[in-house]
Formats: structure tokens, sequence, C-alpha cells
């Protein structure tokens, strides 16, 4: 009985680190990618990765993390996994440090540290404007060098459908589709860790890479895996606005000194600095943007009568702004055709992360022995709203804690998968293949990609930055007329090879039941925490309230339950900012 | 500006099948790019011709032109979809040709496989012990780490391959990319460790001295990485080490 392999499905920043750490200790690790790992999301991270190092002799320490971490969150995330989280940060990133991470340096030639938004220390190691990039580039290198050994197998072009789960209730395996030849097949594992990262295809456009379905946890949530917190999506405040895409401005520019305002009576308006003085333009993200929407939507001051406002970098030194931001400048001259040192951008907020996501103990665990999670697909770190740069981070030591937490779950393992009778894995085979062959049959007269568009659509206008019961109520009959419309698809190409058609089809349905879990779960929660705002409910709620949303699927909708969050290293407070 | 965007798309629905040309014609809006385009094409899978068709099949991921996956041939130039805006445009028809150095897999989408087996044979990677806390990484000045990270930013999207005479889907060489990444490994002050293993794999067949230094590689790299003075760089490093190599024999 052999008894040491581990799947993990995903190539960003937290798979690869799973793939690295199970690798080390010397277990045979397969990994799952839709993409080549260098292509994975985490690269659209931009602005860099939190370390109390304290190199910049302000006395920034660990417990400020930590504090500064759980306030940001509004009290909502679990506080021992967030000790956790903070105390490994210095030792990861020098771990990237070793691996090459071409980080900026101070003339000393030590890593360099940036101002970050909700926080009021230098705390931020960052590669010019490409850190995520960067990290994830690291981990690529690494990984190769372990497939170069032959103790990593990849399978890059492959598509996670479903956990393959015993009569025991036991995970073994998983059924993946290879989205070249269409081929689906099952695979054997005594561990599986999902690393799929954020679903922000389900708003239609996104700060997201459009590989952000969040199928993934979608599929195990049906699958009886809770979804948790999904009611929590973070807007980013400051995003191009855009037709195809609403590209990532980094905070970094507000850490570098950039400044937002818009035109009141004919002058400037630094409306962050006037309402939050104390932290200015580098309040945390919820409140960033809603402030924004604030000034563009209910009082009408967006720049030309639309909404956006000016990002404005244009105060600083050019050959400063090249060498720290230098990678958004381009992403902006690229798609805007103007200069950012030289014009102030336009932004507006879009949403950009899921703090919520698959359940998970405080071993990235789910409810289904052998199924792990880790990165931005699991709800562990952020609470109710996630501080920049925290992203990088999280993703980095959940792969880094889950890949050993797994070697020590298959070394307690009774039966290897081995063992398991191969009907187990022939019968979710067959269910998978059934759905497909059921979706290459649609020929209906809805198109998928129509239908997709209108969820995002619904999810931006009723479920986004404010929020109020009348219109989450619509959006969830809209949601609920998709699904009916999804029904009478027609899939327009039955070819059997590199169909991309058909596996969007598969995933579109997981993401309306995403859409439903977030809708609802925003229904649901009568108070303003954090992300979630609703101005019928303006305050937080803590005596009803403070306790973690768990989405268990059910065939006519989510059904809720609700948990303590671990409140034991910081009694609750108010979030306070001006 | 047109009403509509007028497309020429040559595909292909399978490695074995041969290539036809299709032509669309997508209503315009402001501010479109490529991607955005084909996006709308799936929408309402319709030729010019108004016949009902297949969706086209490209690669795309992140559409910001860091991904590196939406690498096609756009009116003649190898370049990203996902930022070839349409009001861009010169011509007013707009070629989409899949890469032609790469296997196609089908339509647009290519594979691109060969570019990480050849990080993989030049040990594109600081040879670490493990990823436990060891504490700080060397010391790097600030002026060494800017070149480095240009080089770093390389996305693998093939451009300088697509480019490169020298290299073929039939050729051994490994091509632009990789090299630049060897200078940058090189340098790093615990990549120099194994520098002389990294050169070794340069110098033999499909090494650095395959490039006829036609610097067509470089006017082709989205992110302006340079290539071609890493490879004459790498070309005095490689001298210098067989020489080494040859007294202390
Ligand atoms: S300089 Fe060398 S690598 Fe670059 S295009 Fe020319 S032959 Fe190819
Ligand atoms: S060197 Fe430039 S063109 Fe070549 S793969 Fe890298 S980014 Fe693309
Ligand atoms: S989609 Fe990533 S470079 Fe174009």
């Amino acid at each position: 009985m052999s008894k040491n392999k581990i799947i993990v499905v995903g190539g960003g920043l937290a798979g690869l680190m799973a793939v690295i750490k199970a690798a080390e200790a010397g277990v045979e690790v397969e990994a799952f990618s839709l993409v080549p790992f260098k292509r994975s999301h985490s690269l659209c991270a931009q602005g860099g990765i939190n370390a109390a190092l304290n190199t910049k002799g302000e006395n920034d320490s660990i417990q400020q993390h930590f504090e500064d971490t759980i306030v940001g969150g509004d009290f909502l995330a679990n506080q021992t996994p967030v000790k956790g989280l903070v105390e490994a940060a210095p030792g990861l990133i020098y771990a990237f440090d070793r691996m090459g991470v071409m980080f900026n340096r101070t003339p000393e030639g030590l890593i360099d540290l940036r101002l970050f938004g909700g926080v009021k220390n230098r705390r931020t190691a960052f590669a010019g404007a490409t850190t995520g990039q960067q990290l994830l580039y690291a981990l690529d290198e690494q990984v190769r060098k372990w497939i170069a050994k032959g103790k990593v197998k990849e399978y890059i072009g492959w598509e996670f459908l479903s956990a393959v789960v015993d009569d025991e209730g036991i995970c073994r395996g998983i059924v993946a589709q290879d989205l070249n030849s269409m081929e689906i097949r099952a695979f054997r594992a005594d561990a599986v860790i999902l690393a799929t990262g954020g679903a922000g295809m389900i708003y239609g456009k996104s700060t997201n890479s459009v590989i952000c379905t969040g199928s993934a946890a979608g599929a195990v949530y049906r699958q009886g895996v809770p979804f948790a917190n999904g009611e929590f999506v973070q807007f980013h405040p400051t995003a191009m606005p855009g037709d195809d895409k609403l590209r990532l401005m980094s905070e970094a520019s507000r850490g570098e000194g950039g400044r937002i305002w818009t035109y009141k009576d004919g002058k400037p308006w630094y409306f962050l600095e006037e309402w939050y003085p104390a932290y200015g333009n580098l309040v945390p993200r919820d409140i960033a943007s809603r402030a924004i929407y604030k000034v563009c939507v209910e009082m009408g001051l967006g720049i030309d009568g639309k909404n956006q406002v000016y990002l404005d970098l244009t105060h600083k030194d050019p050959e400063f702004l090249e060498v720290r931001l230098g990678g958004i400048l381009e992403i902006y001259r690229n798609f805007y055709g103007e200069d950012p040192v030289k014009v102030p951008m336009k932004i507006f907020p879009a949403p950009h992360y899921f703090m919520g996501g698959i359940y998970v103990d405080w071993n990235h665990m789910t409810p289904i022995p052998g199924l792990f999670a880790a990165g931005e697909c699991d709800y562990m770190y952020h609470g109710a709203n996630r501080l920049g740069a925290n992203s990088l981070l999280s993703a980095a030591y959940s792969g880094y804690i889950c890949g050993p937490n797994a070697v020590k779950y298959i070394k307690g393992l009774q039966k290897s998968a081995e063992d398991i009778s191969q009907k187990v894995f022939d019968r979710e085979l067959n269910r998978q293949a059934g759905i497909f062959e059921a979706i290459y049959r649609m020929d209906g007269t809805e198109n998928p990609y129509t239908i997709h568009e209108e969820l995002g659509e619904t999810m931006i206008t009723h479920v986004g930055v404010v929020r109020y019961d009348k219109n989450l109520k619509l959006a969830d009959e809209k949601i609920q007329e998709l699904m009916e419309r999804y029904k009478r698809i027609n899939v327009n190409d039955t070819g059997r090879w590199a169909n991309d058609v058909v596996p969007f089809v598969n995933q579109l349905w997981n993401m309306l039941e995403l859409a439903r879990v977030i809708t609802l779960g925003a229904l649901n929660r009568n108070e303003s925490r954090g992300s979630h705002y609703k101005p019928e409910y303006p305050d937080r709620n803590d005596e009803e309230w403070l306790k973690t949303t768990k989405a268990y699927w059910t065939e006519s909708g989510p059904r809720f339950e609700y948990e303590d969050v671990d409140i034991s290293l910081l009694k609750p407070r108010a979030r306070k900012y001006d | 500006m047109a009403e509509f965007i007028h497309l020429k798309i040559k595909r292909q629905n399978g490695p074995n099948e041969s290539p036809r040309w299709e032509e669309f014609k997508v209503p315009y809006k402001p501010n479109m790019n490529v991607v955005s385009v084909l996006m709308e094409i799936r929408k309402n899978p319709v030729n010019a011709q108004g016949q009902k068709t297949t969706p086209v099949t490209w690669d795309c991921s992140c559409l910001e032109e860091v991904c590196g996956a939406c690498t096609m041939i756009i009116n003649g130039n190898v370049r990203q979809a996902c930022s070839a805006l349409i009001d861009k445009m010169p011509s007013q028809v707009i070629t989409l040709e899949p890469l032609s150095k790469f296997p196609v897999i089908r339509d647009l989408k290519v594979d691109r496989s060969v570019l990480f087996e050849h990080l993989k044979k030049v040990k594109a990677w600081i040879n670490i012990d493990g990823t436990f806390d060891l504490g700080p990484g060397p010391r790097v000045p600030e002026k060494e780490r800017r070149w480095m990270y240009e080089i770093s930013r390389c996305m693998t999207c093939g451009c300088c391959y697509e480019a490169c005479p020298n290299f073929n889907a039939r050729s051994s060489f490994i091509g632009p990319a990789p090299l630049a990444q060897v200078l940058r490994f090189n340098n790093h002050p615990t990549g120099a460790m194994d520098k002389e293993a990294r050169l070794e794999t340069i110098m033999g067949d499909g090494g650095i001295t395959d490039c006829g230094n036609a610097q067509n590689c470089i006017e082709a790299c989205p992110k302006k990485i340079p290539l071609t003075t890493a490879i004459a760089k790498l070309n005095r490093d490689t001298t210098l080490y067989s020489i080494g190599r040859w007294f202390n024999r």
C-alpha cells in the first residue's frame, strides 16, 4: 500500500506553494492547472506583500500587523489563524528573497518597504508594481526544478470537475477534463488541495482574469462543502473603467503618495483627505470604495458626469514612479493611451477579491476528509474586508501550511487511494461524463455568454458596493430566471476537440449557484460590516452578526447556518479611520 | 469610424486539419480590443456571409498584457490580442492568425509548451535548499536589481521566438528568452553558484551559437526585455568559460 500522493488543483501562488511544500516532504505530487502556472491570476497582484519586518525604524510589530488585519476585516476573521499568518510573514518573505525575487531594495541592498492602506507603518515588500508576478514566477521556477527532478507531474490545460468521494465520505481523488482532447478522467490521490482562486467572473467584469470563474469552488459546494462568507466581496476602489475588464490600478499608487480627487464647486476636492484626516487616501478599500461611490452616484460629482474620479500621481517625480510603479503605468498607457505621470488617472471601484470561499478548518481541510482548500478560494484570513497586500501573503501562507497539513493527514490514513475500489472512481467519472454529454446536446435558443453577461450586470448593479434588500431580492429572482434560461442554451459547437463553449457552460452553472449564495447571504445579513454595506442597517451588529456565514447546497437553493467567530485575542471594538 | 469591424481569421479545426479563412463583421463600439471582439463573436457565432459557424477558439486570461496567453499574429505582426486596441488599428480589415512556429491546437490557440521545456533545460531557477526560514537572502544592490527585474518580467509569450529567424518548429535552438534568463540567474549572488552548469546548457547544440544576431527578437518583445544585449553579454561569458575550461583540462 502506497500512501503518498497529493493532487493540487490550481497553479497560482497558493497552489504552487502547496506543491513545493508537499514535494519537500517527499510526497508525490500531481499539479493540475487550467493554464501554464506562469499565466495564473496571482500575477495580476501588483502592489506588494505584507510582513512586519520592521526595517524602517517605525516600531512595526507582528502584533500591529495582527491588529490592523483584524480591524481591517471588521472582526469577522478567526483570530487564531490570522495570528499564524502574521507570525509567519517575515519568514515567508525571506524564503521568497532566497528564491531570487527581485524585491526593490534600499540603498543598503535590503528589501525596501512601502506604505499601504489601513495601516500606519511601512510593511509592504514589493517588486515594482508587479509583485504578484514576481512571486508567482519564483514559485514557478522552483516547481520547474521539482518537475525536472521527476518529483512533480504537471497537468496543464486540465479543469477540475469534482472531487471523488468514497462511501465513507472521504475524498480519494478528482475528476478532471483535458481542455484540448475533452477527455474526462478520474485521478486517485490520498489528499486533494484546491487552490483555485477567486470568482470575479460572477460579476462579469472585474479586476480578475477570465479564468477566475469560481467553478471549482461551486462544484465542491454542490458536493456538500459549505461556502463561507460569500456575501463579502471586495470592491477595489481604484480600477480603470473598461468594457471588457476593469483593470486594477494598485493601492501602491496611493501608498506612494497618489491622491484621489474630483471637482466640487469648480475646485479639486480631496474628499478622502477631508473625510478621513487620520488615514487620508490610505483608508481601507471598503471605505475608499464607498466614498467614491457616494461622490459619483449619490452626489453626482464624477469627472465628466461619469462614474469616475481622479487618482493623481502627477506631483511625483517621474523616475521614482517608474521604479516603484512601472507595471501599472504601463497598463494605463497601453489601455488608455494617457500617461499617468502627466495626467491623473480615471478610476472607479471594481469587484476584486472574495474574502469568502470554501469552508475549511484551521488546518485548511474542508468537512470532506482529505479535501483541502488554500488561497483566495478559501475564506480564512480576511474577515469582512481584506487589507491591501495581505492577499499575496495569505495565498502563500495557506499553501505553505496546507501542503504539510495534507502530508500529515495522509500519514494517518487507514487506507490509501490505491486500495479503493475502481467503482468509486467510475461512479463519479460517469456522473461527470453524463453532465457533459447533456451539455453537448443543448440545442436551444439561449447563448451561454449572453446569460453570463446578464448575470454580471445583475450582480454589479444589485449586489455591489451598496446593497438594498429590495434590489437583492430582484437579483435573486433574476439569477433564478437565468437558471431557467440556462436549460435552453445552445452550445453552438459540438466539436470534441478544444471546444471552449462546453466547459464554459459547465462553469456557468457553478457561477449561477454561487451567485445565489452571495446574493442571499447579503440579503440575510442585516447589518453593515466591512465590504457588506446596507444603508437600511448602517451599523455593525456584533450581537447578532459576529458570525461566519455557511451556505449549504440544496436542490432548492442555499441553506444558511451561522457559526461564532474566534475573537480570543482581540476584543471587538469600533472600527475608525477618521 | 466604420459601423463594423471587419475581421479575417485563419481557422483550423485541429492540429492535422487544413487551415481556412473565415470573415466576420462585428458591430463597432469604442474602446474595443481584439479579445473583446472575439468575445462578441461567441455571443453570436455568425460569419460575414450570415452563416452560422462555431465560436473562434483562442487563449487569453489576464486581459492586461501580463499573462502572455493571448499572443497571436495580428495584421502580420506578432503581439498580444488583449492590448491590440481596435481604435488604433490602421487597416480596414484586421487579420488574425495563430503563431506560425508552434503547433496549432485549434484556430488561434497554439501549443507553446516547448517554451517551458527550454526554461527547464537552462535551469532557470535559484537552487535553494528548501523553503524553510533561513533568514534573508543575500543583499542585492538596487542598480543590479533593476536590470535583473527587467529580465524577470518575461511572460514567456513567445513573440521573440516567432520573430527569430533561427527558431522554427523543427530547430533545436532554445531561443532568445531563456538566454536572457540564464544571464539574470547567473548574476544573482546565489544563482551564480550554478553559473557553470547553466552555461554548459547553452554551449552545445541548439545553444547560444545558434543565434545569428538578427536582432528581430528585441523588436518583437512587448516587455522590451534587452534580449540582444543579454545574448551579447552571455556570449562573452561562454567564451571566457570555455577558455577557462580549456586551461583547466
Ligand atoms: S538576435 Fe538571435 S535570438 Fe534574437 S532574433 Fe536574432 S537570431 Fe534570434
Ligand atoms: S522575452 Fe519578451 S517576447 Fe520573449 S517570451 Fe519574454 S516577454 Fe515574450
Ligand atoms: S490575456 Fe494575458 S496577455 Fe493578453
